[in-house]
């Protein structure tokens, strides 16, 4: 299939190790002073919210975490499919290094529901659709990482679990909905999800400040581990030993 | 005619083989030779497009294999290591399904199996059978099949002396029909049609 | 060899040799009815208890035992070597994958809904939630055979695959269990059920039509 001539010259993996090593400290330190600054107006700055009191503080973690952890999926899915298709194994890398970080990104968003949950529901865990759905998202990033694992071949766990990839961004919205579906037929309590009620702008711009930030700090990290996923899995290469050589020689 | 170009493939971080060509015209051989893990397994597998080699591609007539597999129509049979049968179903029936699948009736194989040795076994398990007479099962779905390439891998294996001679007669019979045969083999084989001979794991 | 005659003679393979292991086909089903039975004993005997919970119950049931019979799937084709001789030919493998769903299926999942009403009356559901369960398991046990399939495929050359599988399959199989086992229970409650009905209906559908070539592309790899 026809791939345009700039994406052939960014996958190939030692220019692709030259690029983001050279992108992804301008990614991390604005990430850091994004994230520093949300902080510092969400923690601070904005007012308590009159129901919640300072426990709606948490969304500024929680919301940032639960869309990365699905930006991520699908990023990992699409990194997949075009290793799939292109049998491209840069792309395959990036699926591998994604993975991970996705997974922590669901985490923080259960345990941060969850504490949230403790003041508003009176329980650290609720059957709230979305919690659920991120419970299902978790379950399915580590299949991935199992899958990807499981086989002697590496490239082979490449392929299975990028195929898993791909089925599972095709169901996530039937699982999603699913949810929402179950959760509606048992009328739950009134403060039902992990939202900022009337929220105000005072609320709002250091969540976005802070999603931005996030994103941010995901990019320069994703690329740091891709740039190991390919020193890993071109260490045979030249390009890999002359990269290494001064190292070497210098310990 | 089959032709390969540029074949390269990697297990893990060893490499098989790098950058290999070859041809085979109608009515010829082509013997893998090589040790142990030389990689003949592997490379017949990449002509039967089961493994995906890292480079290159192996062409039928001029025109990609695995691309154009569902065009191309029944230009391989293979017989591999395992031998294709189902060990809790009878002969009789596991020939009956291979013969449907390539398109045969039921008089091809049923007229194959005399000169196997295999007529008073019809109606048993095939795991009730030797593992020689496994062999000559397998080899049955070869013989019936309309594919011109013939891709065998090391298909002397647990036969005696008649079963050898048989298998060897018929590839000469196939290649005389102007088919192709790809054998990996360990012993030294005599054919009467031309053949060439790849010698495997020399290169890494 | 056209794709149905194709389809029908894997199929027809198929089912001569669960014919011929037919230890392999009794244990889902014993398993269906000893895990259901084993819940009455764990939480309660009380009517209205099992009546709340049978639902629920049976449907996890049915899943976990349809999820027992997978692991064997692809196994056996990829060791004989049955399945290399499948993915050399001009074939089609997708409709080699659709018979093996189907296969698995009439084996492992028509033996289920067959028991369902019988597990159901010792669980106290009403006539109208006895019916909804074996409507539910009618419409959702195909896709939990295509789903299961695209999982083995997958698995089929991993050693120790049983886990791998239950998480590979299970999560999402979800919304499935969902619509099967919320719509049994709306029913006996005496609610209309035509929406989650429709719903499994249109996921078979959906998964009959797109997952085979996913366990197509799955068993390639697996192949390789």
């Amino acid at each position: 299939m026809y791939l345009p001539n700039w994406m052939h010259k960014l996958a190939s993996p030692p220019h692709f190790f030259r690029i983001s090593g050279w992108l992804a400290p301008w990614l991390l330190w604005p990430a850091v002073a994004l994230i520093a600054l949300g902080f510092y107006a969400g923690l601070v700055l904005a007012p308590a919210d009159y129901q919640q009191g300072d426990g709606f503080r948490i969304i500024y973690v929680h919301v940032p975490s639960a869309y990365l952890s699905t930006l991520i999926y699908g990023l990992m899915a699409a990194a997949a499919a075009v290793g799939l298709i292109w049998r491209m194994k840069l792309a395959y890398a990036v699926a591998a290094a994604a993975a991970p970080i996705g997974a922590w990104f669901t985490f923080l968003a259960l345990v941060t529901g969850a504490i949230w949950g403790k003041p508003m529901w009176g329980t650290f865990w609720e059957w709230d659709p979305r919690l659920t759905s991120e419970l299902i998202l978790l379950f399915l990033y580590l299949g991935f990482m199992s899958l990807r694992t499981s086989f002697e071949e590496p490239t082979k766990g490449d392929r299975a679990a990028g195929l898993l990839a791909v089925v599972g961004v095709v169901n996530l919205p039937i699982i999603h909905y699913s949810v929402i579906w179950w959760s509606s037929i048992h009328q739950g309590p009134t403060i039902k999800k992990l939202d900022a009620p009337s929220i105000t702008w005072e609320m709002a711009w250091p969540l976005l400040t802070l999603i931005l930030g996030f994103t941010l700090f995901f990019a320069g990290l994703l690329l740091q581990r891709v740039q190991a996923e390919v020193l890993e899995r071109e260490r045979n290469a030249r390009w890999v030993t002359e990269i290494m050589r001064p190292g070497i020689e210098g310990g | 005619m089959l032709d390969a170009k540029g074949l390269t493939l990697w297990r893990g971080y060893q490499c098989l083989f790098e950058q290999l060509n070859f041809a085979v015209s109608a009515g010829s051989a082509l013997l893998l030779r090589g040790a142990n893990g030389s990689g003949k397994t592997t490379l017949l597998r990449v002509v039967c497009g089961l493994t995906r080699p890292e480079t290159g591609e192996v062409r039928w007539q001029g025109r990609d294999l695995q691309r154009e597999r569902a065009q191309l129509g029944q230009v391989i049979a293979y017989s591999g290591h395992q031998t294709g049968l189902k060990s809790d179903l009878s002969l009789a029936q596991n020939l009956r399904f291979a013969a449907r699948l390539c398109g045969q009736g039921d008089d091809a194989w049923q007229a194959l199996l005399e000169p196997l040795g295999l007529a008073a076994s019809t109606q048993l398990d095939v795991r009730l059978l030797s593992a020689g007479q496994q062999r000559r099962a397998a080899l049955v779905r070869t013989l019936i099949s309309p594919a011109p390439l013939w891709v065998m891998d090391e298909p002397l294996a647990n036969l005696d002396a008649a079963g050898r001679a048989y298998v060897l007669a018929a590839v000469d019979r196939h290649l005389a029909d102007g088919g192709i045969a790809l054998l990996a083999v360990h012993e030294e084989i005599e054919l009467s049609a031309p053949s060439k001979t790849l010698l495997l794991g020399e290169t890494a | 060899m056209s794709t149905l005659g194709l389809a029908a003679a894997v199929l027809r393979r198929d089912l001569a040799l669960a014919y011929r292991r037919w230890g392999d086909v009794a244990s889902p089903v014993m398993f269906f009815a000893i895990v259901s039975s084993l819940f009455p004993l764990a939480l309660s005997p009380q009517r209205d208890v099992l009546q709340l919970l049978g639902p629920g119950v049976l449907w996890i049931a049915a899943l976990l035992s349809m999820l027992l019979s997978l692991n064997a799937l692809f196994r056996q084709d990829l060791e004989d070597g049955s399945m290399e001789q499948l993915a050399i030919g001009p074939q089609s493998l997708p409709a080699v994958m659709l018979a093996k769903a189907a296969a698995h299926w009439l084996v492992a999942g028509l033996p289920l809904i067959l028991l369902a009403p019988l597990l159901a009356v010792t669980y106290h559901l009403p006539g109208s939630g006895v019916t909804a369960l074996c409507l539910t398991l009618l419409l959702g046990t195909p896709t939990l055979s295509l789903l299961g399939s695209v999982g083995a495929a997958l698995t089929a050359g991993v050693r120790q695959s049983g886990g791998l599988l239950a998480l590979l399959v299970l999560p999402l199989c979800l919304p499935v269990l969902i619509f099967g086992a919320r719509g049994t229970a709306l029913a006996a409650d005496g609610e209309v059920i035509s929406g989650p009905l429709y719903l499994l209906a249109a996921f078979a559908v959906l998964a009959a039509s797109l997952v085979p070539f996913a366990s197509a592309a799955a068993i390639r790899i697996s192949l390789d």
